[in-house]
């Protein structure tokens, strides 16, 4: 294809990319260096016969001129990045010299909220990854071996939890969950425990989050595995049966083997999108027990106060982590495209 | 059929089948339980006393005279008007759908015939971009939005959404259309077609499938998006999800939680048909990716 005819088929995608994606994430790195501008304060003197006071005034005028005059704020640099509400650099390096051990320095990181979401969000990215792919691995073993008439309805069933909206997906376990719901109360049955309530404990938050999260995320591996599975080679199967392979070798050595590729692709994938976890977060209502990057972008841009410049700087810092995580799918990408041309 | 010999052993059957009784159950259940409770009143579907009255509905039978009420429907579609946020999703989700497959295609058409090295600097960056959380780029919106006065409306949310599916979407298509062989386009380019032309009358006829499925994975995107919606709409355009969550917000205190099941319940509903119509496609599309590597 020449490149003008490349370049007319191409542009409107690359436009809209580079408009919504592109520009936004110039947009945020810039914002992060800015905060709101102070209010322009009049200080005035009344004098009067008992003595002199000062009285503070906010200058409209001038406030408004100000910043419709630089809409961005004023610059700060570094500072969003260092303040409490981010790296907290202050608050750690107290912490590090008034901490008696590790665990005592870790905990009291737990008390600054952004290092709190990071610790909530990486433990859900690194407990669910792994959950995940080995139930889809189980399923789609089990479903492999089913009759296939069965397997159609089995798929679909199957799909479910992943494909309904996050925010419904958690609400709908949220309220099951519930201690008047039906899997609270037979939890309290079972512990007898009437007071048992799993929104009330931070452990029990994040176990509760991760189990959404497999349960979410599960389908996705079963199906890139399933379709894995109806690809494998048959007569590696057979010569390994003839060696005398039992199941759990002829799953070991030819079948994990054969899925490897794929099993390295949806980690790399659900790493990157269990960091983001966000939705159940809102749906389970358990940001005082656990919060996550995203939902501390979303709780600084909602409500009546927007706080641009401090949503802006956790993006930035989300967007760092996303980078790391990116890294190897990148080079994956590469070694491909060398291998290929 | 497999020879009697090579066939797993009973022990084994009956922990496969209980094994995928048990995630069926699992998987399912949760929305079949919603779906029944959504038709009992609050004190049934919530109760303190004893879970089988979520069955049964002692209080609903009490109070309304039957074991079923449509109150949460009604409550949540006409009281606190959902019907709106169902045309603003099907608004959405219709352009959406439309935009981003017109102008995707041409994109992945362009970058599957492309010979130069640029096509895989490009798809490299639409990976980098598809990597982007929705979240991190609507705080970058929110001040030009605001500026320019472009916040609230759906045409912005369907743009942006469009864009955020890109990636995606050209990831997609791009291995769809690598299937396609390039003879065929080829050819019509020697029998004096422009590139265009070539494009038009003979590639558009035969992408169907692999649209259809691209199409899907875009629906689902505008439908179940929650970070864009929520922050760059104004209230009265709110879309399915971003409703159901202000449902939360407002009616938990009033008691009103039956409003919002039976939000939940409405917005699943469409998903399931989609399922059950297209599932092949959501298993081709999903495995797409992966199998190819």
């Amino acid at each position: 294809m020449k490149h003008s005819s490349f370049f007319w088929f191409f542009m409107p995608t690359a436009t809209a990319m580079l408009l919504f994606i592109a520009l936004p994430i110039l947009s945020v790195v810039t914002q992060s260096v800015y905060t709101p501008h102070d209010a322009v304060l009049i200080i005035t003197e009344n004098c009067d016969p008992f003595g002199c006071k000062q009285s503070t005034t906010i200058d409209h005028e001038a406030t408004r001129e100000l910043r419709e005059a630089a809409p961005l704020g004023k610059f700060v640099g570094w500072d969003i990045y260092f303040d409490r509400g981010h790296l907290a650099v202050t608050e750690v390096a107290k912490a590090w010299n008034e901490a008696v051990g590790v665990s005592d320095f870790l905990g009291k990181l737990q008390n600054l909220p952004f290092y709190r979401a990071m610790a909530f969000t990486l433990t859900f990215t690194f407990t669910v990854t792994p959950l995940m792919l080995i139930f889809g691995f189980l399923i789609a073993l089990a479903v492999n071996s089913l009759h296939a008439r069965l397997r159609g309805v089995t798929i679909f069933f199957s799909l479910l939890p992943m494909i309904v909206s996050p925010l419904i997906g958690s609400l709908v376990l949220f309220w099951m969950i519930d201690s008047r719901g039906i899997i609270g109360s037979a939890l309290q049955w079972v512990f007898s425990d009437p007071d048992l309530s799993l929104k009330a404990s931070t452990g029990l938050t994040w176990v509760m989050l991760i189990v959404y999260g497999v349960w979410h995320a599960a389908p996705f591996s079963f199906v890139v595995f399933y379709a894995g599975l109806q690809t494998l080679p048959q007569d590696t199967m057979e010569s390994a049966k003839i060696d005398g392979a039992s199941r759990w070798q002829q799953t070991r050595y030819v079948v994990i083997p054969h899925l490897m590729p794929l099993i390295t692709f949806v980690a790399l994938m659900q790493l990157m999108d269990n960091f983001r976890v966000f939705e159940p977060i809102v749906g389970f209502n358990s940001e005082a027990h656990a919060s996550s990057l995203s939902w501390f972008i979303f709780n600084d841009l909602g409500g009546e106060t927007r706080q641009l410049s401090s949503a802006a700087t956790s993006s930035v810092l989300t967007i760092v982590g996303v980078a790391i995580l990116l890294t190897p799918v990148l080079i994956r990408t590469w070694r491909d495209f060398q291998a290929k041309s | 059929m497999t020879p009697r010999s090579q066939r797993a052993p009973i022990q084994l059957r009956i922990l496969i089948m209980g094994f995928i009784v048990l995630w069926l159950f699992v998987a399912a259940f949760p929305f079949l339980w919603t779906l029944w409770g959504s038709f009992k009143m609050e004190a049934d579907f919530f109760s303190k006393a004893d879970w089988v009255n979520a069955l049964t509905g002692p209080r609903t039978i009490a109070e309304k005279g039957a074991a079923f009420t449509g109150d949460g429907y009604h409550g949540a579609w006409v009281q606190e008007e959902f019907w709106r946020s169902v045309v603003n999703t099907a608004l959405v989700c219709f352009f959406v759908v439309c935009t981003s497959l017109t102008i995707g295609t041409l994109g992945g058409y362009a970058l599957s015939r492309s010979a130069y090295r640029y096509t895989f600097w490009l798809l490299i960056t639409a990976l980098i971009f598809r990597a982007m959380p929705p979240i991190t780029l609507v705080a970058g919106y929110l001040l030009p939005f605001f500026e320019w006065n472009l916040w609230g409306h759906l045409a912005t949310t369907i743009i942006v959404l469009v864009a955020i599916n890109q990636p995606f979407t050209l990831w997609m298509l791009h291995s769809f259309f690598q299937k396609i062989p390039k003879e065929l386009d080829e050819s019509a380019k020697v029998d004096g077609c422009t590139q265009f032309q070539a494009f038009r009358h003979v590639i558009i006829p035969v992408m169907w499938p692999g649209v259809i499925t691209t199409g899907l994975f875009s629906f689902l995107l505008a439908y179940n998006d929650f970070a864009v919606t929520s922050m760059l709409l104004a209230k009265e355009n709110h879309t399915m999800v971003p409703k159901i969550a202000s449902f939360l917000g407002t009616t938990q205190t009033e008691g009103n939680v039956m409003f919002a099941v039976s939000a939940v319940v409405s917005a699943t509903a469409p998903l399931f048909i989609l399922v059950m119509f297209f599932q092949r496609q959501i298993v081709s599309g999903l495995t797409q990716g992966a199998v190819k590597g």
